[in-house]
Parts: C-alpha cells; sequence; structure tokens
C-alpha cells in the first residue's frame, strides 16, 4: 500500500478548512484512506540519520496517508483533495475534456520499429498554458516518482519524461540506439556523455543504479529526439538536461514509454488528469488518448431506495451517472483517473462506499448448511489430545528449513529425500520443504537445554514430498513425530508411546493385519537400535536411539530416541 | 505441604516437657487476656528459653495457641547491684563498721567497701572525721540511724516493682553502674481457635490401617498447611497456537462451517494467483514476496478449458470486464510457489461446486501459508491464515458484515466497524477493524470482501451466485491472547518450552 506524504497545512488550505488530526483520520477512513503517521521532514531526518542531520530540515507537519494499491489518482495533493472535496459534496466531479491545439498540427511521436527489441510502446500528450508554483512544481514530480514506484513497477513497466515543450520542437521520434551511439548531456549534468560512459556513471548513483538493470544488456537503447536531433530522454534511466521543466514552464511535453502499454495509458492520464487543474483552461488536456467507458448494468450488492440514490451516491465518487430510466440500469461516465475500474463491480464498491460501509445493515445468510471436518484434521486433533494426555508435549516447528537440516545432519544425502527445493531463498532457513518432523523437534530441545530432563517433545503437521502424480508435481504427507531426551536413551519410553498410539488407533500387536516393529538400518540412528514400524503389513515409520553423531550435529549432549510415522494410513 | 513435626520432637514435648507445656496450657486457660512468657517462666522458677520451647512445640501443632512475640525494656540489678541488694550499699556498711568510739581513717580505707562508701556517706552526712586524734584521722558516727536507701532501691527492682522508681533514681543508679537497660523478647499467649489444656499426639496422614480399623476417629490429624504449593503433575502440554486453531476451528464448525483440503503447501501461480484473477505482473507475484520452487518447478495439469476462459479474462477481459489486457503467458501461471495463501484452495473448492449442480457452502479452513519477506518480531515467513468462505444466490454486502460479526462475537469482539480497502480478488473490499479497549483505538483484526466475478464467472458458477470471504492471522489473536510479543517464542524451535508448559486453556470470549 502506497504511502503519501503531504504537507498538512497545503492540504487543509486546498480543502478550504481546518480538521483536527482526529477529525481528518475519521475522514480518511470513511473514504478507504488511512491517516498512518503524523510527522515532520525534521523528525523523519532525525530518525533515519540522527539529530545533527535534521537540524536544517523543514519542520512543517506532514500527514502520512496510506493509499490503496490501485488508486494511482489519489498519490498527490492535486488528486486527494479533488476526491475528498467531491465526496464531501463540495465540489463536482470535473469532467476532462480532450482537445486540439489552437493553432497547427497536435503533436507527433513516432515509434520506429528498433524500440521492439527493448521497450516496445510510448504514448505522450501536452498540457497548455499551466502555472507552476514551488509546491505544485514539488507535486508534480513527487507524483511521478510515486508512479514510478507503484504502477510504474519501478520504471520497469512504464517511465515518465516530463519536458519543457518551449525548449523543444516536434515532431519526436521514439527510437532504439546501440549505446555507444548515444551521447547528450543528462539531466543536471554539464557536459554530454555516451550511454555506455552514464551507464557507468550512474553505478554509483543511490537513485538512477536501481533502474539499470532494465536496459542494460539490451543490444539497443530506448531514445527519445526532437526534429532537431535534440535528445529528450533516455527512457527508463534519464532525461537530458535540454529541455527540463522550471518553475517557469508554461507548455508541458509529457511522454511514457513502456513494455506494457494500458499501464502506460493510465499512467499517461494520470499525470495529466492531476494536472490539468493548473492550466489556463482547467482540467484539459491536448491529443492524449482519453478512454470513456460505456454504461453498466449494476448488480444489487447492498439495498439502496433507488437507482436516482445510487446514481448520486457514485457522482460523489468522481463517476458521473445518470438513471436512464431503462429497469435499474445507470449511465456511468469513468474517468480517465479511474483505471481502476474495469467491471460493474469496481463501480459498485464506489457506491458503497459512498453510501458508508457503515451504514449498511448488518444482515444473515440463510443458506442451512452442514459443518464437516476434513478427516485428516479430525483424526489429527484427536490424536494430539491423547499424545499430550500420555505425557508429551506439543512444538510446532516451521514447514521450510535447510538442505543441511534433512540431510546432512541426519547422516544423509540430499538426493536420498524427495525435498521439494527453493528457489530464491533470502537464507539457507528457506531452503527446502522439511521431509520429516524429526530436524525441527531436535532443534526445539536445543533450544531449552535449561529446561529440566527429561524433554518429551511431538508434533503432529505436514511434511512435503515431491510426487509425480500430483499437478504440481509434489504433496502434502501427514506425519506424528515423537523424541525423548534424557541421560539414558530411553527406548522403552519411545516404543512404550507407539504402543500407545497403536491402541488409541486400534490396531492390534500383530504381524499381518496389526503392527509390529523389525530391526532395520538407517544413518540417522545407532547401529542396531533403529526398527522399521510396520502396520498391515506397510511400512509407516521408524523408531529408535539416534546416532551420536546425529546428536552432535543439533548441538545436543545426551542420549535421544525418537519415532516418526505417517498417519494418513490410519484414515 | 504441612509442617512436620518429628516423632522424636514429639517424644520429647510429651516426655521432658510435657510438665511445662500443661502448667502453661492451664495458666493460658486461667488468664482472660492472655499471659506473658516471661512472667510464666519467673512464676514456675525456669528458664525463659524452656517456656520459649513449650510456646514453639504448641504452635506446630496448629491453632491451640496464638503467640505473638513482643519485645519489653527492662531494668536489671548489675553485679555491684546485685552485691548491694544483699548485704547494703557502700555507705551503710561503712556506717555500720563505725563503733561508738571510732575507727582509724587508715584502717576503714583497708575495707573493700571503705573509699567509696566513705565519700557517700560523708556526703550523706551520716559520719564525720575528727583530724585531731593521736595517730591519725579518725571517723565517727555522726548521726544515730541511717536508712539505706539505694539498697531499698535496688531491692524493688530486684523483685520487678520497676514504677516504684522515678527516671531520675534509676538513671543515678544506672550512672553508679548498679542498674542497667535489656530489651527482653517474650511471648504473649492466648488461645488458639483450638485450645484445649491436654494435647495428644497427631498423626500426619491418614492411613490404610485407621480405616480398616476405624482407629482415625479418635486421632487428631496435624493440620495442613495451605498457603503452600501442590506437587506439580507429570504431564503434556498442547502448544498455545494449537490450543487457539482448536478454538477457532470450534467456532466455524458451531456456524455450519465445512473444513477444505488445505493439506497442500505447495501451489501452482495459477490457483494461487491466475484463477483469483490476481494479473501477472502484480508485485505479490514478484521474488521478493513468493517463494518459488526450482524442483518440481512447473505445475503441469490445468482444467484446459477453464484455464482458456482464466486467460482470455485476463488479456481480453470477458464476464462484463474489460480485463486487464496484457499478453498472459502460461508460463507464468505453471511456476510452482509455496501457497501465499489458503485462499488458492478457496479457489480449487470453488472451481470444484461450479463443476456440480450448484447448492450453497459453507467453507472454512486454517492452515500455513508462506511469504518471502523482511522477518521482524511480529513476522516470520510462514504463519496460519484463518479462513471463510460462503457461496450463495444473491449475498450482500450486509450478508458479509452481518456473517463478520457473528464471527468476532464468539471471538468476544463485538465492537465492529469496516473500512474500504483494496485487494486484487475481491471487489468491495473491507478491512475489518474493532475497538481495543486496552489500546483505546480501533485496530485491524481482519480482511474481507466479495470475490470478482472476473474471477467465479470463468469457473463456472452461476451469474447470481455471490461469494463473500475473510481472512486473519491465527498468530497474531494468539499473540494478544497469550501476551507475547516476539512471535519467535511462540512459533518454530526457539520457542519457550516453559511458556508451553505454564499455558491457560484457551477460551477466546473470554
Amino acid at each position: 500500500m502506497p504511502t503519501v506524504g503531504i504537507k498538512r497545512d497545503l492540504l487543509f488550505k486546498a480543502l478550504g478548512r481546518t480538521y483536527t488530526d482526529e477529525e481528518f483520520d475519521e475522514l480518511c477512513f470513511e473514504f478507504g484512506l488511512e491517516l498512518d503517521e503524523i510527522t515532520s521532514e525534521k523528525e523523519i531526518v532525525s530518525r533515519e540519520q540522527g539529530d545533527t542531520k535534521a537540524s536544517d530540515a523543514s519542520d512543517v507537519i506532514l500527514y502520512k496517508i496510506d493509499v490503496p494499491a490501485n488508486r494511482y489518482d489519489l498519490l498527490c495533493l492535486e488528486g486527494l483533495v479533488r476526491g475528498l472535496q467531491v465526496f464531501k459534496n463540495k465540489l463536482e466531479a470535473p469532467r476532462y475534456r480532450r482537445i486540439s491545439p489552437v493553432n497547427g498540427d497536435p503533436q507527433k511521436l513516432i515509434i520506429t520499429k528498433e524500440t521492439a527489441a527493448v521497450r516496445p510502446f510510448a504514448v505522450a500528450a501536452v498540457l497548455r498554458n499551466i502555472t507552476f508554483t514551488q509546491e505544485r512544481y514539488d507535486s508534480f514530480i513527487e507524483l511521478q516518482e510515486k508512479l514510478h514506484q507503484n504502477i510504474c513497477r519501478k520504471r520497469s513497466l512504464v517511465a515518465i519524461g516530463t519536458h519543457d515543450l518551449d525548449t523543444i520542437s516536434g515532431p519526436f521520434t521514439y527510437t532504439a540506439k546501440p549505446p555507444g551511439d548515444i551521447s547528450f548531456k543528462p539531466l543536471n549534468q554539464t557536459k554530454e556523455y555516451t550511454a555506455t560512459e552514464l551507464m557507468s556513471l550512474y553505478k554509483t548513483d543511490s537513485h538512477l543504479r536501481h533502474y539499470l538493470h532494465i536496459i542494460e544488456d539490451k543490444p539497443v537503447y530506448p531514445i527519445i529526439y526532437d526534429s532537431n536531433g535534440i535528445v529528450l530522454s533516455m527512457p527508463p534511466i534519464i532525461n537530458g538536461d535540454h529541455s527540463k521543466i522550471t518553475l517557469q514552464t508554461k507548455n508541458v511535453f509529457i511522454e511514457c514509454t513502456a513494455t506494457d502499454l494500458t499501464k502506460a495509458k493510465i499512467v499517461l492520464d494520470m499525470m495529466v488528469t492531476m494536472f490539468s487543474e493548473y492550466c489556463s483552461q482547467p482540467f484539459t488536456v491536448e491529443e492524449a488518448e482519453v478512454p470513456l467507458l460505456a454504461s453498466h448494468t449494476l448488480s444489487s450488492l447492498f439495498y439502496v431506495e433507488s437507482t436516482e440514490k445510487i446514481a448520486q451516491l457514485l457522482t460523489r465518487m468522481c463517476l458521473l451517472s445518470r438513471a436512464t430510466g431503462v429497469g435499474d440500469e445507470i449511465e456511468v461516465e469513468i474517468p480517465p483517473t479511474r483505471s481502476d475500474v474495469i467491471h460493474a463491480c469496481d463501480i459498485m464498491e464506489d457506491a458503497a462506499i459512498a453510501y458508508g460501509f457503515n451504514n449498511i445493515t448488518r444482515t444473515t445468510p440463510r443458506a442451512y448448511t452442514v459443518a464437516n471436518q476434513f478427516p485428516l484434521n479430525k483424526l489429527t486433533e484427536l490424536l494430539r489430545q491423547d499424545l499430550a494426555a500420555a505425557g508429551f508435549t506439543e512444538a510446532l516447528n516451521f514447514a521450510l528449513c535447510s538442505e543441511e537440516d534433512i540431510a546432512d545432519k541426519l547422516g544423509k544425502k540430499i538426493s536420498e529425500t524427495r525435498a521439494a527445493h527453493i528457489s530464491n531463498p533470502k537464507t539457507a532457513e528457506f531452503q527446502v520443504a522439511r521431509t520429516t518432523l524429526l530436524p525441527g523437534l531436535l532443534k526445539t530441545i536445543a533450544a531449552n537445554r535449561k529446561m529440566p530432563l527429561p524433554l518429551k517433545l511431538f508434533e503432529v503437521s505436514d511434511v512435503v514430498l515431491k510426487d509425480e502424480t500430483k499437478d504440481v508435481g509434489a504433496r502434502n504427507s501427514r506425519r506424528f513425530c515423537a523424541v525423548y531426551y534424557n541421560k539414558s536413551p530411553g527406548f522403552e519410553v519411545i516404543h512404550g508411546l507407539l504402543d500407545r498410539t497403536m491402541q488409541l488407533l486400534e490396531v492390534k500387536s500383530a504381524r499381518g493385519e496389526g503392527y509390529h516393529i523389525q530391526a532395520a538400518d538407517d544413518s540417522t540412528f545407532f547401529p542396531g537400535r533403529c526398527a522399521e514400524i510396520i502396520v498391515r503389513g506397510k511400512t509407516v515409520g521408524r523408531l529408535g536411539v539416534l546416532h551420536p553423531d546425529v546428536i552432535n550435529r543439533f548441538e545436543l549432549t545426551m542420549p535421544c530416541s525418537a519415532m516418526e510415522i505417517d498417519i494418513e494410513p490410519f484414515l | 505441604v504441612p509442617p512436620t513435626i518429628s516423632q522424636h520432637e514429639m517424644d520429647h514435648l510429651l516426655m521432658a516437657d510435657s510438665g511445662v507445656v500443661e502448667t502453661l496450657l492451664q495458666r493460658i486457660e486461667k488468664a482472660d487476656d492472655g499471659v506473658d512468657s516471661l512472667n510464666v517462666a519467673a512464676s514456675l522458677g525456669v528458664d525463659h528459653q524452656v517456656i520459649v520451647g513449650a510456646v514453639k512445640s504448641l504452635q506446630a501443632l496448629g491453632d491451640i495457641i496464638s503467640a505473638d512475640l513482643r519485645s519489653s525494656k527492662h531494668w536489671e540489678l548489675t553485679v555491684e547491684g546485685s552485691e548491694i541488694a544483699e548485704q547494703g550499699s557502700h555507705e551503710a556498711r561503712v556506717f555500720s563498721s563505725i563503733p561508738l568510739e571510732g575507727l582509724a581513717q587508715s584502717e576503714l580505707m583497708k575495707l573493700s567497701f571503705g573509699k567509696i562508701g566513705f565519700s557517700k556517706a560523708m556526703s550523706n552526712k551520716w559520719i564525720r572525721v575528727d583530724k585531731t586524734q593521736e595517730g591519725g584521722p579518725r571517723i565517727f558516727r555522726a548521726v544515730e540511724n541511717i536508712e539505706d536507701q539505694v539498697r531499698e532501691k535496688l531491692l524493688q527492682v530486684q523483685k520487678g516493682n520497676f514504677s516504684q522508681l522515678d527516671e531520675k533514681e534509676k538513671n543515678e543508679l544506672k550512672k553508679r553502674k548498679l542498674l542497667s537497660e535489656v530489651t527482653v523478647k517474650s511471648y504473649w499467649i492466648t488461645k488458639g481457635s483450638s485450645f484445649s489444656t491436654t494435647i495428644t499426639k497427631q498423626e500426619t496422614e491418614l492411613t490404610p490401617e485407621m480405616i480398616a480399623t476405624g482407629s482415625w476417629k479418635e486421632k487428631k490429624f496435624k493440620p495442613y498447611n495451605f498457603e503452600a504449593m501442590g506437587v506439580a503433575p507429570d504431564c503434556g502440554h498442547l502448544h498455545p497456537l494449537m490450543k487457539v486453531r482448536t478454538q477457532f476451528r470450534q467456532i466455524f464448525l458451531e456456524m455450519g462451517f465445512t473444513e477444505m483440503p488445505t493439506n497442500n503447501f505447495i501451489e501452482s501461480s495459477f490457483w494461487n494467483f491466475d484463477s483469483l484473477f490476481q494479473p501477472q505482473q502484480h508485485p505479490a507475484r514478484d521474488q521478493h514476496d513468493t517463494f518459488f520452487l526450482s524442483d518440481p518447478a512447473l505445475a503441469h495439469e490445468f482444467p484446459q478449458d477453464y484455464l482458456e476462459r482464466v486467460k482470455k479474462v485476463h488479456s481480453e477481459g470477458g464476464f462484463g470486464s474489460q480485463g486487464y489486457k496484457y499478453d498472459w503467458k502460461i508460463e507464468e501461471a505453471q511456476k510452482n510457489i509455496l501457497r501465499t495463501h489458503t485462499t488458492a484452495v478457496s479457489a480449487r473448492m470453488l472451481y470444484k461446486l461450479a463443476q456440480q449442480k450448484f447448492t450453497p457452502v459453507k467453507y472454512f479452513s486454517i492452515d500455513r501459508v508462506f511469504r518471502n519477506e523482511t522477518l521482524d518480531a511480529t513476522h516470520l515467513a510462514e504463519f496460519h491464515q484463518i479462513e471463510g468462505v460462503v457461496a450463495d444466490y444473491g449475498l450482500t454486502l450486509g450478508d458479509l458484515m452481518g456473517i463478520l460479526h457473528q464471527f468476532f462475537t464468539k471471538l468476544g469482539i463485538t465492537k465492529l466497524r469496516f473500512k474500504p480497502a483494496y485487494n486484487p480478488y475481491t471487489e468491495p473490499s473491507m478491512e475489518v477493524f474493532s475497538y481495543h479497549e486496552g489500546l483505546k483505538k480501533w485496530v485491524e483484526v481482519g480482511n474481507s470482501g466479495v470475490f470478482r466475478p472476473e474471477m467465479l464467472l470463468p469457473m463456472g458458477l452461476p451469474e447470481d451466485v455471490s461469494v463473500i470471504a475473510w481472512g486473519l492471522s491465527l498468530e497474531r489473536p494468539t499473540m494478544i491472547k497469550y501476551g507475547i510479543n516476539n512471535i519467535r517464542e511462540l512459533v518454530g524451535h526457539k520457542v519457550n518450552l516453559q511458556m508451553v508448559y505454564d499455558g491457560p486453556i484457551c477460551r477466546l470470549d473470554s
């Protein structure tokens, strides 16, 4: 969820009144926002870099507001104020208009086929006769940054370039060239660099270095020229210095280059709709593609007296609406700011928000249903109760662990396990899904060596095994594992627990149709102290005294016996 | 554990000191408001320690007597003071040593008391010195009779009549080192709740023999000390998080919800994301948020016609939706992951439901989910998700809020309100807040919403069926319930077993 920092006093000025922190928090809540923090630049710098650095920072109060991840139109002061004012019936929802230039042809951006290899899409628009102030300018830059971080996926999907139109002349060309063939003076630099030089220059730039990987390995880099060969930008890395925006800029040329055309259109719409407010003809934009949606028939998600009422509610959410008079049909005009609206249900949500979620009468679904437990979970619940009654304490360990935990430490090879492997673990703790519960219990003992002996632990939980018969190639297996840790190995204790478990599961001690144990070789266990557990002719698990090497590898010091069985055969 | 008095101690008490104990008890019985152990010792002519021993023995037998320790200040004669009480003061002895014809001063000084007695007798004007006599100064009586007040006073003190002396006199005698002040500890003894002048041997425990012979009827039993702790039972324990899980299962079962089979940690991106209409470039599908598998890396079987409908709704739209309009790739959908939510299972269940003639259902699950996130005191890479799902014709937002109200009431949470939110696969989406009385503010307790038509219609569910759902984590309510601040103390091998041993039963609504 993106967080937007907005100067409180500017916000109140734009809203036309002041609020107490509580009142504003309440307003946010109703509208689906969250006032996350009340702070200042000084406080933020002081927290992150220490008091000395903070001494020069501004102490103007900032509201940090959490905005839903799909509401790109609320990422700046302009959009937020517009949304809240309309919501509070203080402003009519603006109607955005696409206009043609007063004289001459529209600006053109020609895309060449070379871009297909690196960044194939571009869209552009012009904001005419805009008036910037320092605050508007800051907000303009900030919105680009917020869009870059969110919908643009750190510029990988879309990158925005904004230019002073009066310093350049169209038509513009969007093309792609080998980095050695590109040379220009980038934003805020004093000399020209080739693209290759720029890439190494920005390797150490704390901000730009994060974007280099997007084009670094490509044979050609994207580049936009004007008709005189002046470089506007090398997306998604940097703009040219020549066309940079200043407070004096009157006409703004905005281009968005992209690997995703839909997203590029959304981003461009967002930029122009937010700042068209400051044009001499407010809410106009030149030659942008502004999609308008057709009407939707609304399904009824909550009870409202009339379709007219719904239309009123929607209009409060910047969705100009009217009842058509045909059934409960409403015609809704979706402004270009609302790229999140792709289905009637999105419109209904806005109607519900405007109505107030908390004003909706609470009802109860009438369907008669009979509850059923999942049989494996039912067995697990019942078994756990009686295992605790047998004197063992339940542990709860992670399903993910290191390869070492399930292989080396148990005296096995990782290739012998049927482990599912994770491709992107951040640390060794998440290399594999566990194939046995034993390592977790041994680690629990190691972390609790200060507790009085004996330690008697159990766990009934899932392990994961590769299984080609399943659609995903793996399945869970529900296991029961128990360990006994004391000055003597206590094989008889674990054996007794097995006998008790079989009694609980109504399996008699007998060969054939009952259960029995028989000597087995297993490198996890001390030679001659391990047996297989055979139930109705099938091996379901093992028990025995752990090998001293295993005990050492888990940083334990006492003898230990253990058992682990698959409980699914007992369903 | 009751205090034990050994048989030896009991015998000793009964045989050796039984006389003292019985006399003491008789004294207590006669006294109106109790007796002082010092007085008893004095009047019986025994050492005070003997009485103290008797008091302690009686206390060990229960509430026969009640004894309060007190301390008192008390005057006592010094060795010199005792000598004076017996033989008279030095000055009096000087006086009585002098015959009518007088005594040479040199002779007087030879007596042990001579020197001190002479000056005191002089200042009392009991004697006079005639220095004109032959053979040196000679002492004569100056009065006919004397009253030895010092001796009288000391005799009073010896009898215990301290009040006869005023402070000035006491201090004077103290100055002469004839008296000293001592602190004496004694017991003030009164009748206990089970006072009796006779004591019998008390039994520690009921025995099989007593039951067999009926001898318990005549016996007295040593009282138990109910202040002491009992012996801890030898037992096993269930894990706190699992106890809370059991309660949540119980709540869902009480509400008629059927448990979903969530025993599949590994899931394909298709069921985890695509089927939920979560676009393939969504940040949640990033390497930084989700664990991907290298082996088995890909899923292979999908319901083919359903997969085509999912592909279409993402890339072109349909079912009343514009779709996301991007190039949907089967390769992305095939990627195996550790499921990021149990909603992947809900999707499988709803798809299965759509393949039959529709009947309303209520489903729930509580199981592990995995996130490749940065870890801190409240976040782990895996946690348990609690999820409830209801599918029926014409469900409304009011139904969702109503059922959430019922669910949370069973958790003891009645004050709820709902905030508009954004989830990729629900529309509308509502975050659930409850008023926390302790923190005095609204805190988020869960997330909820109505599944998007783009998720349900490709499955083949009827158009007028809505599906409402909500979810929350199991760890958070457990940490609040058991007052745990660091999640590692609750989940995983670093668990504090003492906390598991000491954990109470779990009743979520109290």
